[in-house]
């Protein structure tokens, strides 16, 4: 208060002092914009060197477990034991199983996340929409672990009922219940694409005559593709690196095959029993997860950059 | 001595007593007026006056948000279907009649996939059809030469003027009886202007066309009649020369002397 009365009655003659004041007031801003900045900075770099460290760790561990196991076998062996004596080591054993359930997943996820994003966007009623939307993001905010035990008490006994030969661990019920987990992350974004084509385009459409459905699939959808790309590519990614529903659902037999009516490990799901196991750190067997991570993260990059280049293709400009 | 009479063609379509309500908003007041066949018909009057909202009751395009009523009639002729009445099914009406908007509005697809849109909503096939009305419809819309080299190209890559024309080939490409042009040309370029211009008084031999516009020189150029409207209601109609030489109202002569607006 009376530093505040003070400046009102300063007299004519304090005006230097007032002009170095903002002058010095000028460089400690500098000073706080270069702290703000080396904050921001460490914050950006911390991502980027996790990202990297966990690079380099997988890389360095995986060509201990190369210099003992070829590279060609590691690609090509259809078996993958390798905590049994006659260690194998195939990849391609695990690749299927992640492969097979994540096609099942998708076959769920992407039509019908679609569909819903459709209804959601072109056809659902604002109140609609307002009280879907929470409730279905509300499935992708479920813990994946009691998906797993869904899939395995619910959904497993549920098809045996229809297919008694089923056995009781299958790619196929972890599968079903991963593209349930995957729906609203292929649905939200793609209804947000949806969203974000200009009403000028519907209109436009209906003004040739064409009914709702019409302006939906013809105009909206195909307006929206880089978006909806985008959202299936990270659905795809989510059921690549999806761990907890197989380890708990579909058995963790390694396990050769592309019938989602066997059981099968995936390559999540051998990480996580063999990180969990007690096998001695820096061991053969322990190297191999590693691998697999390595397997595993090479094939989100690839998704990620086909991804990027789907963006890319068909951007629209409205 | 000529009297307006005298020129006056058949109505394609009448307005009657309408009036339009964006939810409480009382937009058109008691509209009465004939839009006569295979001219042009101008719809001028300043900003908000309803102009745009009158244009679009003759496609339904109210039917698209909630809490839009219409009350009265629009006739279309020669079969009287009153275009506002509930049990008439508002697509019917879009076959009939189609629409250029202000901001041209080309879907994601080839210029010839956007031409054919139309027939395509309407489920016709056969790819002969379809390429003989394409052309027809580019034709018309004086854009073949252009674009005949390249109809699998995105129609989003032309010109804006290119693809005003588009769009006009697209609402040509399925044969209405009438065209509504919601300020076709206040998104595009003098020349591009001009070949629009040239464009609507070319089609008037073909089909009806209904304009709104908020350049009055451009309603005088291309319009056969020209109904002014304020704060929702029809001020004055007739032939373009009599309001533009010599408006019967004094609100008229005000706006078209540019005293305000």
């Amino acid at each position: 208060m009376t530093a505040h009365a003070q400046t009102m009655s300063a007299p004519p003659s304090t005006a230097p002092d007032a002009v170095s004041d903002r002058l010095r007031k000028r460089a400690s801003r500098h000073v706080k914009e270069r702290v703000i900045e080396f904050i921001l900075f460490t914050a950006a770099s911390i991502s980027v060197l996790t990202t990297i460290a966990i690079v380099y760790i997988l890389v360095s561990e995986s060509l201990t477990l190369f210099e003992h196991v070829s590279l060609w076998d590691f690609l090509t062996d259809t078996q993958w034991t390798p905590l049994f004596d006659d260690a194998h080591y195939g990849i391609m054993v695990l690749l299927s199983g992640t492969l097979t359930s994540s096609f099942v997943a998708l076959a769920v996820a992407l039509p019908l996340g679609t569909i819903i994003a459709i209804y959601l966007s072109e056809f659902a009623s604002f109140k609609t929409r307002e009280i879907a939307k929470p409730i279905l993001e509300l499935l992708g905010g479920v813990p994946t672990i009691i998906y797993g035990y869904f899939a395995l008490m619910v959904v497993t006994p549920a098809l045996q009922y229809l297919f008694p030969e089923l056995p009781g661990f299958s790619l196929l019920s972890a599968g079903l219940v991963m593209g349930i987990m995957i729906i609203p992350y292929v649905s939200s974004l793609s209804e947000d694409a949806m969203r974000a084509v200009p009403m000028s385009l519907r209109e436009g459409s209906y003004a040739m005559g064409a009914t709702r459905l019409q302006t939906a699939l013809r105009t909206v959808v195909p307006a929206a593709t880089s978006g909806i790309a985008s959202a299936y590519i990270l659905g795809i990614s989510r059921a690549v690196g999806e761990t907890m529903i197989l380890a708990v659902a579909a058995g963790m037999q390694p396990n050769l095959t592309f019938n989602p009516a066997e059981p099968g490990a995936t390559i999540t799901s051998y990480i996580v029993q063999v990180a969990l196991g007690d096998l001695p750190h820096g061991s053969i067997g322990y190297q191999t997860i590693f691998a697999a991570g390595l397997t595993l993260m090479l094939m989100t990059l690839g998704f990620n950059l086909l991804g990027y280049y789907l963006r890319k293709r068909f951007r629209e400009v409205y | 001595m000529t009297t307006a009479t005298d020129v006056r063609s058949a109505a394609k379509a009448e307005v009657k007593n309408l009036n339009f309500h964006y939810g409480a908003f009382h937009a058109l007041k008691g509209i009465n007026m004939p839009v006569h066949e295979k001219k042009v018909t101008a719809l001028i009057g300043p900003s908000g006056c309803g102009k745009s909202t009158l244009l679009r009751c003759f496609n339904r395009m109210h039917d698209l948000y909630p809490g839009n009523r219409y009350d009265g009639k629009i006739l279309l002729h020669p079969d009287n279907t009153n275009l506002l009445d509930d049990d008439v099914d508002p697509i019917e009406v879009r076959m009939r009649i189609s629409m250029v908007f202000q901001k041209p509005n080309p879907f994601p697809k080839s210029i010839y996939e956007n031409v054919a849109y139309g027939l395509r909503v309407r489920g016709e096939k056969r790819r002969s059809v379809i390429d003989e009305r394409v052309e027809q419809a580019l034709r018309g819309a004086a854009l073949w030469d252009e674009v005949k080299n390249r109809l699998d190209e995105l129609g989003a890559n032309l010109s804006g003027g290119q693809q005003q024309r588009l769009c006009i080939a697209r609402a040509l490409a399925t044969d209405p009886e009438i065209i509504l042009f919601d300020e076709p040309t206040s998104a595009l370029d003098p020349i591009a202007t001009a070949s629009i211009e040239e464009l609507v008084t070319e089609l008037k031999d073909k089909v009806t066309i209904l304009i709104v516009t908020h350049n009055m020189q451009q309603a005088a150029r291309v319009s056969d009649y020209t109904a002014y409207m304020y704060m929702g209601e029809l001020v004055e109609f007739g032939l373009t020369d009599q309001i533009f030489i010599k408006p019967q109202k004094k609100e008229t002569e005000d706006y078209i002397t540019g005293r305000f607006g």
